[in-house]
Order: C-alpha cells, then sequence, then structure tokens
C-alpha cells in the first residue's frame, strides 16, 4: 500500500502508523455527556467500503493525515492534513 | 449416521468406500425456527451444536453465507491455550480447554487435538516476572503452567538459538503443558457433523441481507434464500460484526476489522515439537502434523476486510523467526494468508444477549477465536437458552466498555491494533 | 555420453563436465544441465517418494511445478530441503540427497502404507484414533500417542539447525514497467516498453530468457526462435532503462502495484563472487505489470499415471530440445488435445522412437495426422490408457477403445511396450499473479481453463498467460501491452511472422479415465480421483471444502498440477460445471520463498541497538548489561566475586551513605515549546503546569484518553514558552506521539510544537547526602545551594567546561540531581562528576540500586502503570486537578474504575527473611498444593538496605484497608510460599525529609 503524503510524496505503509477512525467527534474538554464520551473512545465506525481515517507519517515528516481509504480494495482515494490545509489526491 | 471407528474405515475400505454417507445434510431452509444462528463458521456451528447437545433445542438453523468453515476456522495457526493473565479470560478460556480435552469423543470425530503445550519465551528479567505474574495467576485458578530455564528450553527446541549472543537472548519461558494445536477445519466439520446429527438444520450459500421486524424486536432474517423466522436471532459473524450489525441498523460497535496474516513453510520433518512464542516481537510458531511450520505475527494494523496481507508484516515476521531459528533461512514460505480479525477494544470477546429485542451476539474474537470455539459456542448456547450469561460469559458483556469494567490483558486502552 | 544424452542439440556445453553427488552416487553433468536433466541423462528414473503412501516417482515436469522430484541441497551442514530437481543448476561439488524415505530411495520402508490402501482414504484421520471414552489413552492420549508416529512419517525434507552463514540481500526498485515472463510475449513487451523509453524490468524465473521460444522449434522472423529470444534479449541488454533479472522468480502481488520477488543470484554457483548475496529479495513498485506468464500443462488422470517414467509432453520436449536429453528410447504420448503432436515431432527429431499418439478424441485433423505421421507414431485416436506397467521404470501401457463424449471404454486392452509415456491434458494459463492481485478468474468452456480476471490493479496480460497460446498471438499481445504499459501508442509497424506448427488451442473436455486402479490427481499427496469422489459423497463439495479434505492442492507444487483436474472430478460428481465448484483465490507467494531472503539484512541483526553515550565507559568500568527494550542500561557494576544481590546493596547503601551516580539518558525527552504550550500542558496532564514557574520543574501524571494512567515524570519549565518533558524509557515513544495526535487532529489551533530530543540530551541523575557538595566541587557558573537551586529547581552552569541544565529532583529519596548535558559531551561531564566524586566515595550504581531506592521510596514504574491500574490505584488521586478538565478526566470515574476490588498499590515486608520474585501473588490463606484466592501480585522486590528486610512493591485487592495485616506470598512457579506483612509503599523517609534536605 502507498500513501501519497502531501508532504512527502507517495510512501510505503510502513512509514505509517494508523490511527483509526477519523469520524469520532472529541467531546469538549469540559464536557460531562459520558455517552458522548463513551462513544469517541470506544465506539468506531468499521465500514467494508470507503472509510475516513487518520494516519500518522509516524517513519517521515510525522504529520497527522486524513486519509480516505477503501477497505475491501486498500485503494487510497485522498489523503490530507488532519490539521486542514493542504489535500493531494493519492490514487494508488 | 454411522458412528466414525477403525471399524467403520474398515468395514467401508472393504466395500470400496462407496458406502459413506454426507457428513451433514444439505437441507432447504424451513419457514421458521427456534434459533437461527447467522455464521457456519466455528463459533456459530459449535453454539448450534451445544443447543441441541445440553438445551435440547434442536430446531436451529446455522446460515452460512459461503461454505462451512469459510471463515476463521478454516484459516488460523491452530494454537489452544488458556494462558490469559486476568481471571476473567483464564476462566472462559480454561472452560475451553475442557471441552478440548474430550472433544474429538464428544464430536465423534478427531479433530487431532494434541497437547504439546505452548511456551512463551522470555527475554529479560522484567519479561520473566510478567510471566511468572501471569504463570502464577493461571495457577491460582487451577491452571497448568511453569516456568521452563534454558537448559530445559533447549532440550524442548533443540533448533531454538537459546546463545547469550543472540541480540535477545532467551533467559526461560511459561510453559502451558496443556496446550496445544488442533486440526483447524476439523473442529468446523465435526461440529457440523454433530450439530446436524442432532436435527440442526445446516444452510449453506445462505447470505442475510436483512433482518425481519416486529416493532422494535428481531424476529427473523432476510436471505439470499428467501425469509426465515426465528424466535431468537444469534450473531455469530467474527470479522463481518460491523457489516451484519449495520445491516440490523447499528452502525457503531467498540469493534474494528483487521488483517492478520498467517503462513506454511513447505512440509519438514519434526522439527517444534510445541507452540512457541517470542517475546520481543510478535511471533508464534507450531509445526502441523503433515509437517509445515505454522507461523504468523502481528496485525497488519489497519482496518481492511480484503483477506490480503502487506509485505513489511511479511518482512517482519520472517526476521523475527529466524532470530530464533537461524538454521531455518533456507525453508520455504510456501503459503500466507489474511484472516479477518474482529477486534475489540480491550482485546477480549463479547457474548451477550441483545443489543436489541430478539438479537444475540457473539463477536470481539480478536485473533483467539480458535481456541474460544468449544466455550464460546458452549456459554453462548447457555445464554441463549436460559436468556442469562453463564458466569463464565458474564463478564463479556457490551456495556463493559461504558462502565469501565474493561478487561484488558495487555493493558493496551481502547487502541484495537495493539491488543 | 551417457545413455539418454543425444549427440547434439541443446544449449548444455558437452565440452565442459561437471561432476556432483545424488543420494551419495556421483554423477557427471554438463553446464547448462538441471540436477533433473543431469540425472535424466544419467539414466536416473526414480527421483523420489510421495507423501502418503510413499510411491516411487520419477520427474513429471522440467520446471517450477515438479511436484515429484524434491531433493535437499546440502552445503556442508546447511541443508535446503524440498527444492525441486527440475530448478537446481548443477555445479561442481553439489551435493544433493533424496527425502521422505527410509533406508533408501529404492527400498523405502515408508511404502507399506501402500497396503493400507482403502482404509487411509481421504479423511481417515478425522474418523479414528479418538481412542478409548475410559481408561489410561482416553482424552487425547491415544491421538498423541498415534500421532507421535504419524507425525515421524509426514514430511518432506529434513530442517537444518546449524545457522545459515549466508548472506541474503534486500532490494527496493522502482520501475514504469515490470514485465513477468520473457517468453516471445514477455520479451516483445519489455522490447516495446523500452524503445518507448520507459523504465523496464524483465524477471525471468528461469536461469534462461525466452520461455517457449527455447524450446518450441518455431520460427520467429526467419531464425530459431531460441536465436530470435537471444538476439532480443541482447537488444534489451544493451539498454540503460532495462534491468534484466534473471532466475526471478515474481512471488507476490501486493496493494499499490508493490510487487515481491526474489532473485537466486548465487545457489547455481560453486563459489559466489566477493561481495554477492546468495538471495536478493525484490520489492518491485511499478507503474504498469506486463504478466507474461505462460502457462502450465496439465497431467490426464488415469490409473497408473504416477508410475516414474510418464512426464508431462512439453517437459520431454524441453529436456530433448534444452537439455539434449531423451526421457526415454521408446515414447508414447497420450493427449486430449493438439500441442502433443508438437512434442512427439521434437522427439521424433531428437532421435527418440515415438511408439504411438493415444488421443482420446476420436476425431483428429489432418494437420495433426500429418505431424503423427512425421514422427512415424502409430497414431490411436479415440483411445486412452487404462494402466501402466513397471516397478520403478517405466516397461509398457495398456490401452482401451474410448467415446469422449460418454467417457466409456471399450473393446480389448490392448499392450504397448514403452519406457516413457507422456500425457497431456491441455494447458492452464499461470494466472496466480492476477489472482493475488485482487479479482475471480473466469471459466473459459472452449480453453477448458481459467483465464485472468479483469485487473483490479495496474496490468496487462499477454501471451498464453491470456489463454492466447500461439506465438504469433503472443507477440502480438506482447507487443501491444509494452506499449501500453509504457503510454505509447499501438504501433502500426509490422509484427515478427511466426512460423509455427499449427495446432487448435482448444483441448477435448477429457480430464480423467476412469478405469480399475489408483489414478493420481495430486501426486505429491497422493490424493486420487476416487479421494474427490469419496470427498463429494461426503459432502465436501466446495472447492475449499474438497482441497482441506483430501488435501489437493496442498503440496509444495501448490496446485499447479492437480488444480484443475480435480474441480472437473467434482465437477462431475456434482453433475455441475466446473465454474460452479469454484476456483480457490490464489494467494502469495506463486513458489515457495526462502525464509532468509524474507528476512534479509534482518537474518542476524533483527532490532537495532540504542546505547546511552556513557555506554563504552560503563562496559569499560565493569558494568553488567542489561536489555531494556532496544536500550541497554547497566544493571549493577559488580565486583569481582560479587552476586547480583551484594552488588546493587552495595550500590544503594553507598548512595543513601554518601552519593551515588546513575545514567539516566535513555529518560525520553521531549521539547513542549510554543505560546501555548502551557496550557497544552494542563490538557494532558492530570495537575497544573501553567502555574509552574520558569526554572523550575514539577512531577506530572498523564492519562489515557479511557481514564487509566498512562505515564509520569517531570517537566522543566525553561522559558515562559518552553518546556522540557520527560517520559519513562518505556513510553517515550507512545508518549510523542499521544503529544502530536492532540496538537494535530484534536487541538490544531494550539500553537504548539513538540520535538523528540531524548537523543539529543544525556543525563547523569547523582544523589545522596553528598551530592550537592560534589556538584559545588565540578559546577561552574552558577552556585548549587539551596538558594539557587532549591527542591525542584533549575540552574544552568558548566561542568568541564561544558554546558549543563540541572534539576534538583529525586527518584532516590536522597538529595539529588540530574545533569543534562548535549550528548556528545555526555561521558566528558560523566567523568569530571566521577573525578569530582572521588573524594567522597561516590559510586556508580545501575538499574537494580535504582530499583531497590525507587521500591524503598514507593515510587510507581511501568510495572505498576501497566495499562490497567488508574490514579487512584496508585494513590496519585492528590494528582488529579478538581479545578480543570485533563485528558482522561471525564472517563476516570466509571463505575469500573472506582470499583471496592480493584487492585490497589502497597509495600509488602517478607516476614520469613527470604528474597520474593516479582510476580509472585498474594493470598489469604496458603493452600500450596491448590494455590487459589489470589488477592493480587508483586510488581517489583529487592531487599532492601535501608530496612534491611526483602521488601516489595505490590497490587492487592483491598489495597490501603489492608496496612499492617498478614498474608502470605503465594508463588507456586517458584515454589516461594511464606509469610508477609502488608504495609505502605512508602518504606522509607515517607515525609520526604532527605529529599528537602
Amino acid at each position: 500500500m502507498l500513501i501519497t503524503c502531501p508532504y512527502c510524496g507517495p510512501r510505503d505503509v510502513i512509514e505509517f502508523t494508523y490511527q483509526g477512525d477519523g469520524n469520532r467527534e472529541r467531546p469538549q474538554p469540559a464536557s460531562q455527556d459520558l455517552d458522548a464520551w463513551n462513544a469517541y473512545v470506544y465506539d468506531r465506525l468499521n465500514p467494508a467500503g470507503d472509510h475516513n481515517e487518520i494516519w500518522q507519517h509516524s517513519g517521515g515528516c510525522r504529520a497527522h493525515l486524513r486519509v480516505v481509504r477503501n477497505t475491501i480494495t486498500h485503494e487510497i482515494l485522498s489523503t490530507a492534513f488532519a490539521r486542514g490545509g493542504h489535500k493531494a489526491e493519492g490514487r494508488s | 449416521m454411522a458412528e466414525y471407528s477403525a471399524f467403520s474405515l474398515l468395514k467401508n475400505a472393504l466395500a470400496g468406500n462407496k458406502d459413506w454417507k454426507p457428513a451433514w445434510r444439505k437441507p432447504d431452509p424451513k419457514a421458521s425456527y427456534d434459533v437461527i444462528v447467522i455464521g457456519g463458521g466455528g463459533h456459530g456451528l459449535s453454539t448450534a451444536y451445544y443447543l441441541a447437545k445440553e438445551h435440547g433445542i434442536t430446531n436451529v438453523a446455522v446460515l452460512e453465507k459461503g461454505w462451512l468453515g469459510s471463515g476463521n476456522v478454516g484459516r488460523n495457526t491452530t494454537a489452544v491455550r488458556s494462558n490469559y493473565l486476568l481471571p476473567q479470560n483464564t476462566r472462559f478460556y480454561e472452560h475451553s480447554m475442557k471441552l478440548w480435552e474430550n472433544l474429538s469423543h464428544d464430536l465423534n470425530y478427531n479433530v487431532m487435538f494434541s497437547q504439546r503445550g505452548c511456551l512463551n519465551l522470555a527475554h529479560t528479567p522484567a519479561q520473566l516476572d510478567d510471566y511468572a505474574r501471569r504463570g502464577n495467576a493461571m495457577r491460582h485458578l487451577g491452571v497448568d503452567a511453569k516456568l521452563m530455564n534454558v537448559d530445559q528450553i533447549k532440550r524442548l527446541v533443540p533448533a531454538l538459538d537459546v546463545s547469550a549472543s543472540a541480540r535477545f537472548p532467551v533467559l526461560g519461558g511459561l510453559m502451558q503443558p496443556r496446550a496445544g494445536t488442533a486440526r483447524h477445519d476439523a473442529v468446523a466439520w465435526g461440529y457440523a457433523r454433530g450439530a446436524d446429527r442432532r436435527g440442526v438444520d445446516i444452510i449453506e450459500n445462505c447470505e442475510v441481507t436483512g433482518f425481519l421486524r416486529d416493532g422494535g424486536r428481531i424476529t427473523g432474517v432476510s436471505t439470499t434464500r428467501g425469509e426465515i423466522r426465528a424466535k431468537k436471532v444469534a450473531l455469530a459473524v467474527a470479522g463481518s460484526t460491523g457489516h451484519v450489525m449495520q445491516l440490523a441498523g447499528i452502525s457503531h460497535m467498540p469493534i474494528e476489522s483487521h488483517v492478520l496474516q498467517a503462513f506454511v513453510s513447505e512440509s519438514l520433518k519434526p522439527v517444534i515439537d510445541t507452540v512457541l512464542t517470542f517475546g520481543m516481537g510478535h511471533f508464534y510458531i507450531s509445526q502441523s502434523d503433515k509437517g509445515g511450520l505454522v507461523y504468523g505475527g502481528d496485525l497488519d494494523g489497519y482496518n481492511s476486510y480484503a483477506q490480503r496481507g502487506s509485505l513489511p508484516i511479511v518482512d517482519e515476521v520472517m526476521s523475527e523467526m529466524l532470530a530464533l531459528f537461524p538454521g531455518l533461512a533456507r525453508v520455504r514460505m510456501l503459503r500466507s494468508w489474511g484472516g479477518l480479525c474482529d477486534m475489540t477494544m480491550d482485546g477480549s470477546p463479547i457474548i451477550t444477549t441483545g443489543p436489541l429485542p430478539g438479537m444475540y451476539l457473539n463477536c470481539g474474537w480478536c485473533y483467539g477465536g480458535f481456541k474460544a470455539t468449544p466455550a464460546s459456542g458452549w456459554c453462548f448456547a447457555y445464554n441463549i437458552a436460559k436468556d442469562e450469561p453463564h458466569e463464565f460469559n458474564a463478564p463479556f458483556t457490551l456495556d463493559r466498555f461504558y462502565r469501565g469494567l474493561i478487561i484488558d490483558d495487555k493493558g493496551q486502552g481502547a487502541n484495537p491494533r495493539l491488543h | 555420453m551417457s545413455p539418454r544424452r543425444t549427440e547434439t542439440g541443446g544449449r548444455i556445453d558437452r565440452l565442459r563436465t561437471i561432476r556432483f553427488t545424488f543420494d551419495g552416487a556421483p554423477y557427471t553433468g554438463h553446464i547448462g544441465d538441471t540436477l533433473a536433466s543431469a540425472l535424466l541423462a544419467n539414466g536416473v528414473t526414480l527421483f523420489g517418494r510421495s507423501f502418503k503412501y510413499h510411491r516411487p516417482r520419477g520427474l513429471l515436469s522440467a520446471g517450477v511445478e515438479e511436484p515429484n522430484a524434491l531433493v535437499t541441497v546440502l552445503s556442508g551442514e546447511v541443508r535446503e530441503p524440498n527444492i525441486p530437481a527440475t530448478m537446481v543448476e548443477i555445479y561442481d561439488g553439489l551435493v544433493a540427497v533424496s527425502q521422505n524415505r527410509n533406508p533408501s530411495l529404492a527400498w523405502d520402508i515408508g511404502a507399506v502404507n501402500q497396503l493400507g490402501g482403502k482404509i487411509l482414504s481421504a479423511g481417515f484421520y478425522y474418523k479414528t484414533f479418538m481412542g478409548p471414552v475410559f481408561g489410561p489413552l482416553k482424552g487425547t492420549r491415544f491421538w498423541m500417542f498415534c500421532e507421535h508416529f504419524i507425525r515421524r512419517a509426514a514430511g518432506l525434507g529434513k530442517a537444518g539447525t546449524a545457522p545459515d552463514p549466508a548472506r541474503y540481500e534486500r532490494m527496493n526498485a522502482f520501475c514504469d514497467v515490470l514485465v513477468v515472463g520473457s517468453g516471445p510475449a514477455g520479451l516483445m513487451a519489455a522490447k516495446a516498453a523500452a524503445d518507448q523509453g520507459a523504465r523496464v524490468i524483465l524477471a525471468e524465473l528461469e536461469a534462461h530468457f525466452g520461455g517457449s521460444a527455447n524450446w518450441s522449434g518455431e520460427t520467429i522472423d526467419g531464425m530459431l526462435a531460441a536465436d530470435w529470444a537471444q538476439r532480443t534479449v541482447g537488444q534489451l541488454e544493451g539498454n540503460d532503462n532495462v534491468r534484466l533479472l534473471p532466475r526471478t522468480t515474481v512471488w507476490g502481488y501486493y496493494d499499490g502495484n508493490t510487487l515481491a520477488a526474489l532473485e537466486r543470484v548465487t545457489d547455481h554457483k560453486e563459489v559466489a563472487a566477493k561481495g554477492e548475496p546468495r538471495q536478493r529479495y525484490w520489492a518491485i513498485r511499478a507503474g504498469t505489470v506486463v504478466l507474461a506468464t505462460g502457462s502450465f500443462e496439465r497431467p490426464l488422470v488415469f490409473p497408473g499415471n504416477d508410475r516414474p517414467g510418464v512426464m508431462l509432453a512439453h517437459a520431454a520436449e524441453r529436456y530433448a530440445v534444452e537439455y539434449g536429453v531423451l526421457p526415454g528410447q521408446r515414447i508414447a504420448l497420450f493427449t486430449n488435445n493438439d500441442s502433443a503432436y508438437r512434442s512427439a515431432v521434437a522427439l521424433k527429431k531428437a532421435g527418440a522412437a515415438v511408439v504411438a499418439i493415444i488421443d482420446v478424441r476420436g476425431d483428429v485433423s489432418t494437420e495433426m495426422r500429418r505431424l503423427a505421421s512425421e514422427a512415424e507414431a502409430e497414431l490411436l485416436a479415440g483411445h486412452a490408457v487404462v494402466a501402466t506397467e513397471g516397478g520403478k521404470a517405466l516397461t509398457g501401457l495398456k490401452i482401451q477403445r474410448f467415446d469422449a463424449m460418454s467417457g466409456a471404454l471399450s473393446g480389448d486392452e490392448r499392450s504397448i511396450h514403452a519406457d516413457s509415456l507422456l500425457m497431456s491434458g491441455g494447458w492452464s494459463p499461470t494466472i496466480h499473479l492476477a489472482s493475488q492481485a485482487g479479482a475471480k478468474a473466469e471459466w473459459d468452456p472452449a480453453r477448458q481453463a481459467f483465464l485472468p480476471p479483469t485487473p483490479t490493479q495496474r496490468w496487462i496480460g499477454a501471451g498464453a498467460f491470456t489463454g492466447s497460446f500461439s506465438t504469433a498471438e503472443a507477440i502480438a499481445e506482447g507487443r501491444a501491452a509494452g506499449l501500453q504499459a509504457a503510454g505509447g501508442a499501438a504501433s502500426s509497424a509490422p509484427v515478427p511472422v511466426v512460423e509455427a506448427a499449427p495446432g487448435d488451442p482448444d483441448p477435448a473436455p477429457v480430464f480423467e479415465i476412469k478405469a480399475k486402479g489408483k489414478s493420481f490427481v495430486d501426486f505429491q499427496h497422493d490424493v486420487t480421483a476416487d479421494d474427490v469422489r469419496l470427498a463429494h459423497r461426503e459432502g465436501f463439495v466446495s472447492v475449499e471444502h474438497l482441497k482441506r479434505y483430501t488435501t489437493l492442492g496442498m503440496a509444495t507444487d501448490q496446485g499447479k498440477n492437480s488444480n484443475v483436474p480435480g474441480l472437473a472430478i467434482m465437477a462431475e460428481a456434482l453433475g455441475k460445471p466446473i465454474p460452479e465448484v469454484g476456483t480457490t483465490r490464489f494467494r502469495p507467494p506463486y513458489t515457495a520463498v526462502s525464509i532468509g531472503s524474507l528476512a534479509a539484512e534482518r537474518f542476524g541483526d533483527l532490532k537495532p541497538e540504542r546505547l546511552t553515550p556513557m555506554h563504552d565507559w560503563h562496559i569499560a568500568n565493569g558494568a553488567r548489561m542489561y536489555s531494556a527494550g532496544l536500550w541497554y542500561r547497566p544493571m549493577i557494576y559488580g565486583l569481582p566475586g560479587e552476586t547480583v544481590e551484594q552488588a546493587y546493596v552495595r550500590e544503594a547503601r553507598a548512595t543513601r551513605g554518601s552519593a551515588g551516580i546513575v545514567d539516566v539518558s535513555t529518560l525520553g525527552k521531549i521539547a513542549v515549546q510554543g505560546p501555548d504550550a502551557a496550557e497544552f500542558l494542563d490538557r494532558v496532564y492530570t495537575n497544573t503546569f501553567s502555574t509552574l514557574a520558569v526554572g523550575k520543574a514539577r512531577y506530572g501524571l498523564m492519562l489515557r484518553e479511557d481514564g487509566l494512567a498512562f505515564d509520569d515524570g517531570t517537566t522543566w519549565r525553561l522559558g515562559e514558552q518552553e518546556f522540557l518533558m520527560t517520559t519513562t524509557t518505556a513510553n517515550a515513544g507512545k508518549v510523542m506521539q499521544h503529544l502530536e495526535y492532540f496538537l494535530d487532529v484534536i487541538w490544531p489551533e494550539l500553537r504548539v510544537t513538540v520535538t523528540s530530543v531524548t537523543d539529543e540530551w544525556a543525563g547523569a541523575a547523582i544523589g545522596g547526602p553528598n551530592a550537592r557538595a560534589i556538584l559545588a566541587s565540578c559546577v561552574t557558573g552558577t552556585a548549587v545551594d539551596n538558594a539557587t537551586l532549591p527542591f525542584m529547581g533549575i540552574a544552568h552552569g558548566q561542568i568541564a567546561g561544558v554546558p549543563v541544565m540541572i534539576c534538583r529532583l529525586s527518584f532516590s529519596g536522597e538529595m539529588a540531581f540530574e545533569v543534562y548535558s548535549g550528548a556528545g559531551y555526555g561521558t566528558r561531564v560523566w567523568e569530571a562528576l566521577i573525578e569530582a566524586g572521588k573524594p567522597f566515595g561516590l559510586v556508580t550504581y545501575g538499574l537494580e540500586a535504582l530499583g531497590t531506592m525507587r521500591i524503598e521510596k514507593g515510587h510507581v514504574t511501568g510495572a505498576e502503570i501497566d495499562g490497567r491500574t488508574t490514579a487512584r490505584d496508585l494513590h496519585l488521586d492528590w494528582m488529579l486537578s478538581k479545578k480543570k478538565p485533563f485528558i482522561g478526566s471525564a472517563m476516570m470515574d466509571r463505575e469500573g474504575l472506582i470499583a471496592p476490588d480493584r487492585l490497589e498499590l502497597v509495600g509488602l515486608i517478607a516476614l520469613d527473611n527470604r528474597p520474593l520474585s516479582g510476580g509472585g501473588h498474594i493470598v489469604e490463606q496458603l493452600d500450596e498444593a491448590n494455590p487459589h484466592h489470589s488477592l493480587g501480585h508483586i510488581t517489583a522486590c529487592c531487599y532492601s538496605p535501608a530496612l534491611g528486610k526483602y521488601i516489595a512493591l505490590a497490587l492487592v485487592k483491598g489495597g490501603k484497608a489492608r496496612h499492617g495485616t498478614r498474608a502470605f506470598v503465594s508463588d507456586p512457579l517458584r515454589n516461594r510460599f511464606g509469610p508477609i506483612e502488608i504495609v505502605s509503599n512508602h518504606f522509607y523517609d515517607p515525609d520526604g525529609s532527605r529529599m528537602h534536605g
């Protein structure tokens, strides 16, 4: 699998660390809504198909990326910095 | 159906093997059942078997979308052990071990359970203490465990590099002598035949496409072979849990589906006579009766339904293998495959009533599912029949995450790829 | 000249003789021979024994699909088992031995299994060996007793135990076009792509490029196909943009058009050239892949089809044409298709007598009749072989009239005298890589073969791989594929002209001749047609069940020979077309791959070693090192004759008595900088850092999101916007990743950067009553008195001219200082401190003494923060701020995390004054025979010189409530049982007066 890092270009999956489901929303730090916290910490969307997920380029620039990837074909549909900004289209 | 025995083999051989009957029938689905079990893998089949055997519930259908045993029971590294740290896990897996020890008789099917032991190698004093903690925890629950020193390990596995100059020298290990391996496909077939003999309908090529409801209650399933109703619908679909729960309208679960690769070498004369794990990485190995080395390592580490692994893990696993067995560099890897693991947030399984009325859920086996097969079915059947959990599966609820009653054997927290 | 070697022909060099041994007997061959061709030339017919029945077996093939002729190649003590003799290129001094026989290949006691006959049918293991229900052999014992013998009888070759001295190498390669296979299609594709300027890699699994061109006898562009191939390879060789990889098997097609290949660099050499690895593992990232992998000829299934001397037709053609070896003097062919006729002609030309061509088809074309007469062979159309004769070599066969439509045999048997029977059951495209890459293969009823699926990754097929079996098609498709892969336009230039024997690519749909006797489908695993039918009878009808129940296709040839015939027999039994039985998905590897090659450079070098800047000093000064993760740290600095316990007790006692110094460079160190750094730390730690004054440090605790304890350490405020965070050694990477995740994903608005500086700083902790005096004697540029350097204060100065940062903090419970300097100056500062400490009796101490002093103080480390404990469990709840939210604050009070029966940190004292061990458990009632009811376990233990007792830290249910009570240590694994007292974890100086000074 090759993931296109917006900084570093296409790189082998070995350089990346998976950080899971990118659809999860962290409650406000002071939130006391335990159900929302539990859902954030424990519940995952786990689709067979396109999945919005977070990867870290841990063996490279260390940026976190928001990657849309198909979990059946492993095709990477897009990558972008998780913090926003530049987006790289990557098909691999 | 006839009992299997040396005598029946001889009798049939004399008749040219023409009189053998199918190991299980191929019935068409009926309109309704008392219990539908979705998933014809090891856990689904054992659930049906124990429903019939232990609870007299025989009006049961097992629905399998492909061929029986096509999930993890058909592709795994066959290790059976109960060497867990936490008591909830140890009790459950020890119950499984006890069922394993009589399984071939129970099923009248030789599942080739071979108690050749499972040895966890330790490479630092701290790790040896960790293993002592675990082994002592097992012993305090009546489970067998012992520490082995380097000399004993060398005698047991002469091919192992135990030299002090190794990058991670072997300092000792934790052995569970009753652990071992079994012939994985035979487990599926034996349970299928056993359930079938007690009247369970096993229906292959029957994919569930939706759930029938009456208000909030699940009353059956729609399938590629028509609608089937049931008083109780039980899910045992492992890696497909996320997908099937979505059919029931539940989009989020404390589960991620991951790929785990495993490997088999070409057939060799006996070289490793136990199940062995490496302590400074993620590697385990045993040798099958046919002579193939069966081994694997860590998850690929990302969500996947592809049953296809990637090269970095291949390289890692082989490197770790040779760190232990530098004499096997010229042995060749013959087969590899990627299995789907339903990884939970604490690395422990889920066997529970619900989450919807009329539904029962069995999932989250991470990569421990094969050895759990007997106890998983046994407990799930109990839970389905009595509508309450047995004490062995009582801790494995779905709400334990919310309640903080997590069972985290590896101490990794809500990070499925690390369990 | 050996009996079966032809006078001329082939690419072997008859002038150069090579000497080798097989099973100890000396043989000769020529350069260019494989072990198979050389032994065949020497008249050897018996090459191996089958897996189950130990039946004698000869060569089936000439290539990578060989199931029978497996050998072990020896190189000194190092063994390489299960190598097809067809893939071993001989060299002087080659030593090969046969396998799976006892005592010898000719006389194998295992052949007794054949007497088991029908009892040992498919699946018989599952039906017996269950043993008695009662008595000493109940449970698993009877099976394990039987298994002991079964295991010794099973298995093929024997693995070695001597470490392999060979070197393996990994290479990453990138190309525009990877061409797999170098037959006419592959060569054309490589040429076309290279001419477009594309970067091309051409991989060929055999030693010579050319594929079928090497033996087809056809003419391309007016020259012999083999010469055309040579010329084309020559043209490619000259191009800078082309890399040619012979002896290279592309075995895996992974995601992202990443392919894995194995190059056998020196396996064929007596002596490797300097620097050459034995094998090279290529990870190739290709823009486009051209799959020109050809096809496999299929065996026919008939009684006695496994007798030595029965061979695939094209294999015999290859032995004759490429190696100048005849598989026999009197050759018969048995076929369901046209390709065998060309083989017959080739063998005739090479000098063999072709006595008969037996064709299952009643209706044979005029062209084929012409070829039969060219081979001077009797053509027996509408016939089939029903038996073979001979022992360890073929002597003859029996045939009968056969109706290809009904499969019925009729008429009298006729015997034919022959010493070689060649079979052709049609051809199967080699679609393995395409299948690995994704989609499902499709059955083609005309070709009677599975054709490659629609691409799901970027590959293009060409030649026999696509079912286009003629060379003319292969050449046209190869060129088109090469052009397309290189992004070139279709060419209107003429394609090379091929002159070839005619032939219909479609075989008759005949796979099996049903007659009395064992008809083998999977040769190596001894799976017969009857076994397939038995599987059907017992309901194992899906292709996967068939495979698993009978072991069909699970041998080392991975079903290359048996897959389609097996499916066809099952399909017939089911009365269904073949595609409804299904095909199995191919997975890597295409052929078996050495484990050494996959480990490559990591063979013998699994993981890097992390060494602190002072590592060499420790070694030179007698430290015994301890491996901690990837790090090495001093465990003790033992004196001659000292035990470990004596050494650490001495070190700890000296530290508490005067002063000691320890290397703490392995602690994780993270620079946290930026306008929002303090705010960020307030969110990350359970306690508050924004109130920390510049020049001061504070102990901090982090939780995970789920509310459990994660890591602890001190963080130093070096400036208004600058902090230096320290973490435990083990968690340094995890904490870094944790911080980065929050900054990047959760709180991108925070203006903070984090940088790992673990390797930038060397750290030494110096502690004890005289620590300050020692520092005072060597530090310049700052005072170190209580006013300048109060508890948790930071000062900057120099030691030995090196700038240092000093923080007064303590893990040992003594007045102590951590001295940080640039990593490159670590040893200089360390040595200066040692020198300054001499008048005070400063000792160096290792991890054992460090651990001892921290246990005495009751501090926690990774043994207690084990991922399952909370701050409350560890009595760190005083650090949980109630004034602000922090990571984990919302989740830490869930019912399971505040339950009263949780394990809590306590101290233990051994009342029998004997050592305790980590991992021992705690019980209220001692029961050595049946230990039960564990209350918890020991996390760390030592002999405490300060207390004069064996003490431990433990996690115990009830925790504090048990202080002052007695219990027992129960450690059945080490047979250590005895009374203990449960006490507070703060054993020593609980009010901290020593470190506060």
